[in-house]
């Protein structure tokens, strides 16, 4: 018979096994970072850890969430989108002309996605039928929209307001915000796609093994294109989310959009060469990203800090998933 | 010789990738319930005559007749649909994904209320269980990811997956190569019961021992053509030597 001592420690030890195996730390590095930092912020500052400085965390987040999605679908076929940067601005740009110009919300909703939608379309066409490499491609498709965004807006920002964006702004369902509803719907809508359906399982193998997927005959290429054509849609949803949240269309490049977009990705555990996509992850890296900056805010530390512990904290993550089982 | 009726007919096949003419003039000819091999030197043309049997390549000219009737197949999928199954040199698994992910990949069982669909896991994955228990001597864990699984297993999950699907012609381009000793005994075992059901099966090899062991006949390509023919039991191992370096037909 055992001593009860030793069936006792039975349990720590499973967990000191479950600790000291590295893929532990690599697959959950995102989440376990969040973690830390929460409790970090929530030891230097009593204005962390309350529910109107977490409810206004998550409503910043939930644009980056949104975005992150899109480039979690470009990056699981091992593709990247650059042009997230340029088309953001454009769809809010649409977004903006088509209200200001008296066709109402539900016009302007359908122009903004179409609009993201448009350079999706083109950016999988240009990847998958012209077979210009991913990250070229929407590179140059950067260029191309910040330039039509500067175009038809005449450089200029304008202001958008309507009752409409100040309740998708403003407004909740009992304590929760729509803002970060739509986000987390998003997500949990992308985490069911790559998990629960044909379709999701067919974009994973495109991504993890083309040649794979074509003998076993997956139409890669419209896979390829179905999911910048996605990315794109989520993209044109995002701009709506940035005009309700800024009050207006703005057509300057949202780079620091862009490196977030991908750094969520990144400490979310998916892999940049394809094939894994780890939705859930993708949400906790974007709350990493978003809760730096707010615990800086709140620790009152110079912004200048900000995009380098940002920066830090993407290399250590990217080291941790070497760790990746 | 005296041949049952054949699953799959090749004549006078022919195939270039711009300079390079991989296909010449390659015939084949894979009869039910047989095993069929298909030997030859590195670059001979084995790999891309199954490409093109498999609509992977659109063939230059030549025929191909399948159950008696000539077919020219423009994916992999419509020979899939007629009953044709490959497992290709590289397997064609995802190691990202579930051994009964890729057991079902493209394939995959769905509920569904009208236009919503998602995957039926729980029978796709008991199904899997079933079909290569029937199958395999070593059973691995079906919901383990491909990439934690050795050589051996992934090769008997791209079989396995072949052979359960492949109702009429089942494709191996050198199924054993990767494989110890005990692991290519349990793959010769499952292509002998393969012949027992009715498969017609070709086989592309180079161990020629195994080529005695397991086949009724065997074909020899050299330079994009088929140069010999015989049944497997009226030939010896140095005349394939022989062919296969050209000193023959
Ligand atoms: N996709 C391809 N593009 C260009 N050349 C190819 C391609 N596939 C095969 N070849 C060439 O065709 C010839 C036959 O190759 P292959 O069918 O792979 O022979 P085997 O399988 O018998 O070794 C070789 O010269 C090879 O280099
Ligand atoms: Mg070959």
């Amino acid at each position: 018979m055992m001593p009860a001592g030793a069936a006792a420690s039975r349990v720590p030890a499973g967990i000191e096994a479950v600790l000291r195996d590295p893929g532990f730390w690599g697959d959950n590095a995102a989440v376990i970072g969040l973690l830390v930092i929460g409790v970090a912020f929530s030891l230097l500052t009593p204005f962390f850890l309350t529910w109107g400085n977490i409810s206004d965390l998550l409503v910043s987040a939930s644009i980056l969430v949104v975005l992150a999605t899109a480039q979690q679908f470009a990056i699981v076929t091992a593709g990247i989108d650059l042009s997230i940067a340029a088309n953001l601005p454009w769809a809010a740009v649409v977004f903006g002309l088509v209200y200001t110009g008296g066709f109402g919300i539900p016009a302007a909703i359908v122009a903004a996605i179409a609009a993201g939608m448009i350079v999706g379309v083109v950016n999988g066409l240009i990847i998958a039928k012209l077979r210009v490499n991913d990250f070229i491609a929407t590179l140059g498709m950067l260029g191309v929209m910040n330039g039509v965004a500067l175009i038809v807006s005449d450089g200029q920002s304008f202001s958008v307001s309507s009752p409409f964006l100040q309740a998708l702004a403003l407004g909740s369902i009992g304590p929760i915000r729509y803002f970060y509803l739509i986000a987390i719907v998003i997500a949990l809508a992308a985490h069911f796609l790559f998990t629960r359906t044909a379709f999701g399982t067919h974009v994973l193998a495109t991504g993890g093994n083309r040649d794979a997927a074509r003998n076993m005959g997956i139409p890669v290429d419209r896979m390829r294109i179905a999911v910048y054509v996605i990315n794109g849609a989520l993209v044109g949803l995002a701009a709506i989310l940035l005009v309700a949240r800024t009050g207006g269309s703005d057509p300057s490049l949202q780079t620091s959009q862009l490196l977030s977009s991908i750094a969520s990705v990144v400490l979310g555990g998916s892999s940049l060469f394809g094939g894994r996509a780890a939705v859930l992850g993708t949400v906790a890296g974007a709350l990493v990203l978003t809760t730096l900056l707010n615990g800086f805010t709140l620790l009152q530390v110079s912004e200048f800090y900000q995009p380098m512990a940002v920066g830090i904290v993407v290399i250590a993550a990217a080291v941790l998933s070497r760790l990746q089982r | 010789m005296s041949e049952a009726m054949p699953v799959l007919e090749v004549r006078g096949l022919r195939k270039s990738f711009g300079a390079v003419d991989a296909l010449v003039g390659a015939e084949l000819i894979c009869p039910a319930g047989e095993v069929t091999a298909l030997v030859g030197d590195n670059g001979a043309g084995k790999s891309t005559l199954i490409r093109c049997i498999t609509g992977v390549y659109p063939p230059d000219g030549g025929a191909i007749a399948f159950k008696g009737a000539p077919i020219g197949f423009a994916s992999p999928t419509e020979a899939r649909a007629l009953g044709i199954e490959t497992v290709y040199q590289d397997l064609a698994l995802v190691e990202d994904l579930t051994v009964w992910q890729n057991m079902y990949l493209n394939r995959e069982v769905e509920h569904g209320i009208g236009p919503f669909r998602w995957l039926d896991r729980r029978r796709m994955i008991a199904e899997t269980e079933a079909k290569l228990e029937r199958l395999l001597v070593n059973m691995p864990p079906v919901r383990a990811k491909v990439r934690r699984l050795s050589g051996g297993q992934r090769q008997s999950i791209a079989i396995g997956r072949a052979a359960s699907w492949g109702s009429a012609l089942v494709i191996m381009d050198e199924p054993t190569a990767a494989l110890g000793v005990r692991e290519r005994g349990a793959v010769e075992a499952l292509i002998g019961r393969l012949r027992g059901e009715g498969v017609a099966q070709l086989v592309i090899s180079h161990d020629l021992e195994q080529v005695m062991r397991i086949s009724d006949s065997v074909w020899v390509m050299r330079r994009g053509r088929t140069i010999a023919r015989w049944r497997t039991r009226e030939v010896d191992r140095t005349r394939i030597v022989a062919a296969i370096a050209g000193a023959e037909g």
